[in-house]
């Protein structure tokens, strides 16, 4: 049964690449591409990988195509048709596909529990996770605790993009725009009643699911990535319905700035205490008498400066679009 | 006789999903046959409002009184509130794009 939601959701998945490198819209593209998004989600859950579809879910298809639609409204709707030859993308396109198939051949079967990677470090941490960290979520430990320095690198990764975007963008300190521009921009949907209503209804409980998702990272699916994601989206709704002004002036950009270094310096301090207090860099057993509690409590610490690094990162880059358009 | 209580929820259930599946079925059927804009939107907001409620019923019969039923429940009272006004908002656009409802006085004009 599962299998054939699988193949089903997979071949879901063709047809709408297909379908994005077919259309010569890019509005249509665009939302294809939530679609192939929201499309990966469900396949990542139905691998049982609920951590993966809640961050797909929330970045791919719902951030990501808000910050495309405020790329799109700086660019223009259709693709500038091209005149270049399709035999020498064919050629690439077929050969890389030949070879990828060629190395599934080597790839074990799915599920085989027999396969290197349930063989190798996996059992490890589901042994180990129970008695070193003692919360039932064990991706939320493999991800905070027992590889913390790749998440690091991720917090970092997110941390550079926000700081690329804004040099490219050139959204610092900016003027205001011309008077027309901004009173049209900081409308928002304000004549629009019902998203109105309904959106201010949704606000509060998507923030506050967010916030659930943060801090219940431990014992279920989630943890700062997906909980950093489902507040920008909330505050972008905000933004949406009230206008992008009203949303700056409830969180500045000082404040997201401020946002984004912090939760990547939080996660670093963190690595730097366990060194101060005697141990290694990342290692939280001894950030408190009990190695265990030490854990737990290093682990809420970093996942809150991922969740604030990821939300402020969002934002940022969603403002730095949405300035550009006023402008 | 919790037996049969149990086979009534079940039948009780599957009623209700396979109504709410032909709905959406329907709204599919609709918004793929349908001839513009406005009247497919007719049709795709039938898999919004009544699919959802006959679909969220079916499995809440099937879980029962637990916690999921609460979860189902807050999900389906989110996707009541967001399609409708997905859907507002989208025909909203369309006519404040410019895009004129037809009336049946002009159908000889269209197209």
């Amino acid at each position: 049964m599962i299998v054939m939601f699988a193949v089903f959701l997979l071949s879901l998945l063709v047809i709408t690449a297909l379908a994005i490198v077919q259309t010569r819209n890019l509005f249509v593209a665009v939302m294809l591409t939530s679609i192939f998004s929201l499309l990966m989600a469900a396949n990542f859950f139905i691998l049982d990988a609920a951590d993966v579809a809640l961050t797909e879910a929330a970045v791919g298809a719902g951030v990501t195509t808000v910050i495309f639609l405020a790329a799109l409204a700086l660019t223009g709707e259709r693709e500038r048709p091209r005149r270049a030859g399709i035999i020498g993308p064919l050629v690439v396109v077929v050969s890389t596909t030949l070879v990828l198939l060629y190395a599934t051949f080597d790839k074990p079967r799915l599920g085989d529990p027999l396969a290197p990677v349930h063989t190798h470090v996996a059992p490890w941490y589901l042994e180990k996770t129970p008695e070193l960290i003692e919360i039932p979520n064990v991706v939320t430990a493999i991800l905070g605790s027992f590889r913390a320095y790749d998440t690091l690198g991720e917090v970092f990764v997110v941390f550079a993009a926000c700081i690329g975007v804004l040099f490219v963008l050139g959204a610092g300190s900016k003027a205001p725009a011309a008077i027309d521009g901004s009173e049209r921009d900081s409308l928002g949907l304000r004549h629009h009643l019902i998203p109105q209503v309904v959106g201010r209804l949704l606000i509060p409980f998507i923030v506050l699911f967010g916030l659930y998702v943060q801090f219940h990272g431990e014992y279920g699916p989630g943890g700062g990535f997906q909980a950093g994601a489902i507040i920008a989206t909330g505050v972008i709704l905000y933004a949406l319905i009230e206008g992008e002004k009203a949303a700056l002036r409830a969180i500045p950009r000082g404040a997201l700035l401020g946002l984004v270094a912090g939760g990547a310096m939080l996660y670093g301090l963190v690595g730097l205490a366990g060194i101060l207090m005697g141990g290694n860099f990342l290692d939280y057993s001894v950030l408190m008498e009990d190695p265990v509690k030490g854990q737990q409590y290093g682990i809420i610490l970093i996942e809150a400066g991922v969740g604030m690094a990821v939300c402020g990162s969002l934002l940022t880059i969603f403002h730095a679009f949405a300035a550009r358009e006023g402008s | 006789m919790s037996d049969y209580w149990a086979l009534a929820l079940d039948v009780l259930s599957v009623v209700l999903l396979t109504s709410g599946g032909a709905f959406v079925l329907i709204g599919g059927i609709g918004a793929l046959r349908l001839p513009n804009l406005y009247t497919r939107m007719h049709a795709a907001s039938l898999t919004d409002s009544m699919a959802t409620l006959l679909i969220f019923a079916g499995i809440m019969l099937q879980a029962g009184l637990s916690l999921a039923t609460i979860k189902l429940c807050a999900i389906m009272l989110f996707l009541l509130l967001t399609g409708p006004t997905a859907s507002y908002a989208l025909a909203n656009a369309a006519l404040l794009s410019g895009l004129e409802p037809e009336t049946i006085g002009e159908e000889d004009d269209a197209e």
